[in-house]
């Protein structure tokens, strides 16, 4: 899905356009990520206690510190309740009768090159649409990891239900000094970045799913800017559940140093099944002194079928520390799969100057539910954010934004910007906005705009007697509502996220 | 070129027939223009003529060059040509004026089995269309309509008409609420796009915009049906006397 397109002659930025039609007729109307694989699996045992921890720990060969920090995390777990409060339903989840690791048995010994890997891995990597330099990486073809001189470049690490299975561009990353590894590498390669900044921004005990998480984590991405270092490509992520009952945990932690900058991109998908699968992940990041990260997310979960049966539920902490003063962080999220999304992704706004953007889209359809936006939080003076997000509800699917703009006493001229639109496809979904703002001193600034509106017949007609087919109309009013934040995307996901808006929305007229 | 045949035709919701009983016959190459005082059915017979919903055809039928033009989805009469200038344009936040043009181009490019217009040559196209109507390339980068004053959203239409080069051409209420100057250049441009090839359908409610654009022919509509057909002179007749007069001579 998340394929690189340098050749297109379009500017993705402007609205919807011909490929992106094209694309998306040639899609057809299912779920496009809904196949398997054909993997044989090495499974632990299902249900959770500290045995599995214990083994999850030892799988991935790791310190003991770890392992006790894990245990920990699962006793702590054991005490903390399922939250409720968001708008969303769901029955209630057995955490006993799930998976909670899985790897492909050809990775029971870590291939030492990447020709060991599994075809089979790698044809599913090819259904994801990862470059095809990025396959030849992946597939050790000697040389493909060198730089030829076109176009941009997008390093990829690609996670295979719980386990890493490769990350391209690694002898370039490592000239320019920047870490990107899988976690578990990361855990032996670099244990002191790990140790001091692993749960530092999430702890352990910070929610129900993240405490899940800490306890249970098999894998995920891990990225280190050293000072003053600009990364010099995109990094890249590809999550993708494939066992069945299985459940998804990994962790990200990305550390950028002082005055260093990157951008990185994480995509999901998930086969079509009838039972829904849980995700919650946690992704960290620390932005030091003048650090600048750029966190994009296209979530493509399948959302399960039209009368709501399977699907994933979303459950995921996503955080970020400012910490540094005139740091800067911007979550940019599209949201178009999972049965069940909660997410919030935050910053915590520590630094003096600090600077903490928000932009997303959350598509819901047929009988998706949504809750979802952020929290910044305030901490140092002069520090600023802004938050622009974008709800688009059709079917019965139920879209909530909820915010939380917290201004400390002691954090003097702070600014925020929040703006929420919602936008109803028609007469039987819903839109919710539910802000929390906490102004604690007089010389800052909250702003908070919300709007409702509805794909109205006048545009769809007007857009139909120009030539337009009626699917091809809403996805392009659609696209229009949303530019402003595809435009915040990195290009090679703008024209992605274009089409899966208008993918997402299939069927939701007429 | 356009043929309407004995049209009857209703709001869904309420039982009122709006139209009863229009003919008219417009061929290649000709201008017609449609008088009539508010309420006559003018502006309904547009939108039947597109494919809005909301009404309901209870007889009579319409042909586009020779085929059923009311059995078409909207899209597929204008890719057929029909092109319906709107008296209200509407507003589409966030799709860039040309990036909306340039998808529609390519959908009925595809509906007819032609090749997609390249981003370049379309901006070309655009541009050139453009200039002659006096639109800027500031308004061409925009939103669709949306902050236009009055007078852009009308000078937008005839330019969307002129890159989409339709052969069956309406104009409703085109001239409402436009000054004089904006008047001059969206007459001009209509009078540009005048040929042999193509038929214009004005409809307005009052003789100036004929002024600059002057009609081959005229018809006065009234109460759901056309009551007089005629010259340019009719037009003068009306704008002199008023619709009453007619209305009166109708019954």
């Amino acid at each position: 899905m998340f394929h690189l397109n340098n050749s297109v002659d379009v500017k993705p930025r402007e609205g919807v356009d011909h490929q992106t039609i094209e694309t998306v007729k040639n899609v057809g109307s299912h779920y496009r990520h809904g196949w398997e694989t054909e993997i044989e699996m090495e499974y632990a045992p299902k249900g959770l206690n500290e045995e599995i921890v214990r083994l999850i720990s030892s799988k991935n060969d790791e310190p003991e510190w770890l392992t006790e920090w894990r245990c920990a995390a699962y006793h702590r777990w054991t005490e903390l309740k399922e939250p409720n409060w968001a708008m969303v339903n769901y029955p209630r989840i057995n955490y006993q009768d799930q998976y909670y690791y899985a790897q492909p048995k050809s990775f029971e010994q870590k291939p030492k090159s990447l020709d060991e890997v599994d075809p089979k891995l790698l044809e599913t990597y090819e259904k994801l649409g990862i470059p095809l330099r990025e396959q030849m990486v992946l597939a050790g073809v000697e040389g493909a990891g060198e730089s030829p001189a076109d176009g941009r470049k997008v390093a990829v690490d690609a996670v295979f239900d719980s386990v890493s299975v490769g990350t391209t561009f690694q002898e370039e990353l490592r000239r320019a000094g920047v870490v990107f590894c899988s976690m578990s590498e990361a855990v032996k390669t670099h244990p002191e970045l790990v140790r001091r900044y692993l749960g530092s921004v999430v702890p352990m005990t910070d929610n129900y799913f993240a405490g899940l998480n800490s306890a249970v984590f098999s894998d995920g991405s891990f990225v280190y800017v050293p000072p003053g270092v600009h990364c010099p490509m995109e990094l890249s992520t590809y999550f993708r559940i494939n066992a069945k009952d299985t459940g998804q945990f990994e962790r990200t932690l990305i550390i950028v140093d002082q005055g260093a900058k990157v951008s990185y991109l994480e995509g999901c998908t998930a086969p079509q099944r009838d039972t829904s699968q849980l995700h919650a992940a946690v992704v960290e990041l620390v932005a030091l002194e003048d650090a600048e990260i750029k966190y994009s997310t296209v979530q493509n979960w399948f959302p399960g079928d039209e009368n709501g049966k399977g699907g994933i539920y979303n459950f995921v902490t996503k955080r970020a520390d400012c910490r540094g003063d005139r740091s800067k962080v911007m979550w940019t999220q599209v949201e178009t799969g999972s049965a069940v999304t909660w997410k919030y992704p935050s910053c915590i706004l520590r630094g003096a100057g600090s600077h903490g953007e928000f932009y997303s889209i959350a598509i819901t359809n047929n009988h998706q539910q949504a809750d979802t936006g952020t929290k910044m939080i305030h901490l140092g003076q002069n520090s600023r954010s802004r938050i622009v997000s974008k709800g688009i509800s059709a079917g019965v699917a139920q879209n909530t934004y909820r915010g939380l703009v917290s201004v400390h006493p002691k954090a003097k001229n702070c600014r925020n910007y929040t703006q929420c639109d919602s936008l109803l496809i028609g007469d039987k979904c819903g839109a919710h906005t539910v802000p929390y703002i906490e102004l604690r001193n007089h010389a800052s600034r909250v702003e908070h705009e919300a709007t409702t509106s509805k794909v109205d017949d006048d545009q769809l007609f007007y857009c139909r007697q120009r030539g337009l087919g009626e699917e091809e109309a809403v996805a392009l009013v659609v696209n229009g509502f949303c530019r402003e934040v595809l435009q915040a995307l990195p290009m090679e996901f703008a024209m992605e996220a274009q089409q899966l808006v208008a993918i997402s929305l299939e069927g939701s007229v007429g | 070129m356009l043929s309407i045949q004995n049209l009857h035709a209703n709001l869904v919701e309420e039982d009122k027939a709006i139209l009863k009983g229009v003919n008219l016959e417009i061929h290649s190459g000709e201008v017609h223009a449609i008088m009539g005082p508010n309420g006559s059915g003018k502006s309904t017979l547009s939108y039947i003529l597109a494919g809005r919903d909301g009404y309901e055809v209870k007889a009579g039928k319409v042909l586009l060059e020779g085929q059923e033009l009311l059995e078409m989805e909207p899209e597929e009469r204008a890719a057929l040509g029909f092109f319906l200038a709107f008296q209200y344009p509407v507003e589409i936040p966030g799709v860039g004026n040309m990036t909306f043009l340039r998808t529609a181009l390519n959908a009925q490019r595809k509906m007819r089995g032609e090749d997609a217009i390249s981003a370049a040559d379309f901006l070309r196209l655009a541009r050139e269309k453009a200039k002659h109507l006096g639109i800027g390339d500031e308004l061409l980068k925009r939103p669709v309509n949306y902050g236009f004053s009055g007078g852009e959203k009308k000078r937008n239409e005839i330019l969307q008409m002129a890159v989409l080069e339709p052969r069956m051409c309406i104009l409703d209420e085109t001239d409402s609420g436009l000054d004089v100057d904006a008047m001059r250049q969206v007459a001009a441009g209509v009078n540009n796009l005048r040929g042999k090839e193509r038929a214009i359908l004005l409809i307005t409610h009052y003789q100036r915009l004929l002024d600059h654009i002057e009609p081959d022919h005229v018809h006065i509509m009234a109460d759901g049906q056309i009551v007089e057909s005629g010259g340019p002179e009719l037009a003068l007749k009306i704008e002199e006397k008023g619709y009453g007069f007619m209305s009166g001579e109708a019954n």
